[in-house]
């Protein structure tokens, strides 16, 4: 029996907001790593290691995560202060209401405040709080986001369009061990009275990664 | 050489050049890879530190080349590989096999 | 294993949220999570966060217990970075395990 071959799995995405252009699984031909990549995956298959269903439950999981769960927390945090309040004292804990399960990471919300504005970066790989947010955006993972938040995040964050004012702390959090972190962001002026829907519409991925703040109503 | 060897992954506060916001949506086979990742730490066959490890062995030029997903599965082939879970001579055998079923080269 | 080690087979926390401590300069091989940009500062534990497995441990499939305490430790970029560039108030949080730091000594 033939195992299934890297480009023949049809596979439905969830609607995403934002798509962008896919690589292509194959240009013209298979690279040297996705040929490692379907002999690893056929041998323990055949070792009864793993099954291409486990497989495809775990893509579909991480497909469901994405700014849009992280974005619901966020808006559940401003609008419940006893949530809010579990979130802050335990992160992992309180986001079990939303099916997010940590594993063997904590989840550590850092609340930007009048006074201090947090952004997160893993300089050493690429921690992220992948159980909320679901995979990261290239550019975190990138040489020069991970070599220059720590050192200049005032830059790296003009570069994102974000200024935060010389007054206020910018406080960086890199991921070394088991924390993941996720930013609370301010929640924006005039939306008082705002259901939690409508308020997760003005929390972005990056404003829960600290390069963004939230949107402010139009 | 006198001076102690800083890790080329270890790059905090190393000059570098304006963020690039590439974004891509993940390949399927980068997504089977990142499936492969979570599914093998859970079953026990490999830990997040052996394939940080791992990938932080590589070598300097390779790390930069390599894409993210190329890193990783290197890593998880090499873990397996000192794990014993896999020998290299299957492996490369099973690359060949492929290779030759797909018409590329391994 | 990964993560929190039962109480008896970790080493006991040295240290509490406001002690100043120092990290280590030391440079050793292998799989090392205490960034380099950070060994032989000074900073301050704002988090005990409980005893994790030794990631250098780990990193060779050995258990990495016993488990060391895990820090928040905050420093301030004025202090890491000789070229700072923004507000004097600006910090830097890292997680550090204990054997890493050692007791920084006086006022900050």
């Amino acid at each position: 029996m033939s195992e299934p071959h890297s480009h023949a799995h049809e596979h439905h995405d969830h609607a995403h907001p934002h798509r962008h252009p896919p690589r292509p699984d194959t240009d013209d031909t298979l690279g040297h790593f996705q040929i490692m990549e379907i002999a690893v995956r056929e041998l323990l298959i055949g070792k009864g290691i793993v099954s291409p269903d486990e497989i495809q439950r775990a893509i579909e999981a991480m497909d469901t995560r994405g700014e849009a769960l992280g974005a619901k927390i966020i808006a559940r945090a401003w609008t419940d202060p006893a949530f809010k309040a579990r979130l802050m004292a335990d992160g992992t804990a309180a986001v079990r209401d939303f099916g997010v399960d940590m594993g063997t990471t904590r989840l550590f919300v850092v609340e930007n405040t009048p006074t201090v504005h947090n952004v997160v970066v893993c300089t050493l790989c690429s921690c992220y709080p992948r159980m909320v947010l679901g995979l990261p955006p290239d550019w975190y993972k990138s040489r020069n986001y991970r070599s220059r938040t720590v050192r200049e995040p005032r830059a790296v964050l003009q570069e994102f369009g974000t200024i935060v004012p010389a007054d206020k702390e910018v406080r960086v959090h890199d991921s070394t061990a088991d924390m993941r972190y996720l930013v609370l962001p301010e929640r924006p002026a005039g939306t008082e009275g705002w259901s939690a829907e409508r308020l997760a519409a003005l929390v972005s991925r990056d404003a829960m990664i600290g390069v963004a703040i939230a949107r402010t109503p139009a | 050489m006198r001076e102690p060897i800083r890790g080329h992954h270890d790059m905090g506060g190393l000059p570098a050049g304006r963020v690039e916001k590439t974004e891509h949506d993940y390949a399927f086979w980068e997504k089977r890879v990142d499936a492969l990742n979570v599914l093998l730490a859970a079953k026990g066959h490999l830990r997040v530190d052996e394939m940080r490890k791992n990938i932080e062995a590589l070598p300097p030029d390779a790390y930069d080349r390599m894409t993210y997903y190329e890193r990783w599965i290197s890593a998880i082939a090499n873990t397996l590989l000192q794990r014993g879970v896999l020998t290299a001579d299957e492996l490369g055998r099973k690359m060949e096999e492929i290779a030759r079923r797909e018409g590329v080269s391994p | 294993m990964t993560g929190r080690a039962a109480a008896n087979a970790s080493v006991p926390a040295r240290f509490k949220p406001g002690d100043a401590v120092s990290v280590r300069r030391a440079h050793p091989p292998g799989h090392i999570r205490t960034p380099w940009y950070i060994r032989g500062h000074r900073g301050t534990v704002v988090h005990a966060l409980g005893p994790f497995a030794n990631p250098e441990e780990l990193a060779y499939n050995r258990p990495g217990l016993p488990a060391q305490p895990l820090y928040r430790v905050r420093f301030r970029q004025r202090e890491v970075w000789p070229d700072y560039v923004g507000n004097e108030a600006d910090t830097l949080d890292i997680e550090i395990f204990q054997h890493w730091l050692e007791p920084a000594g006086g006022e900050r």
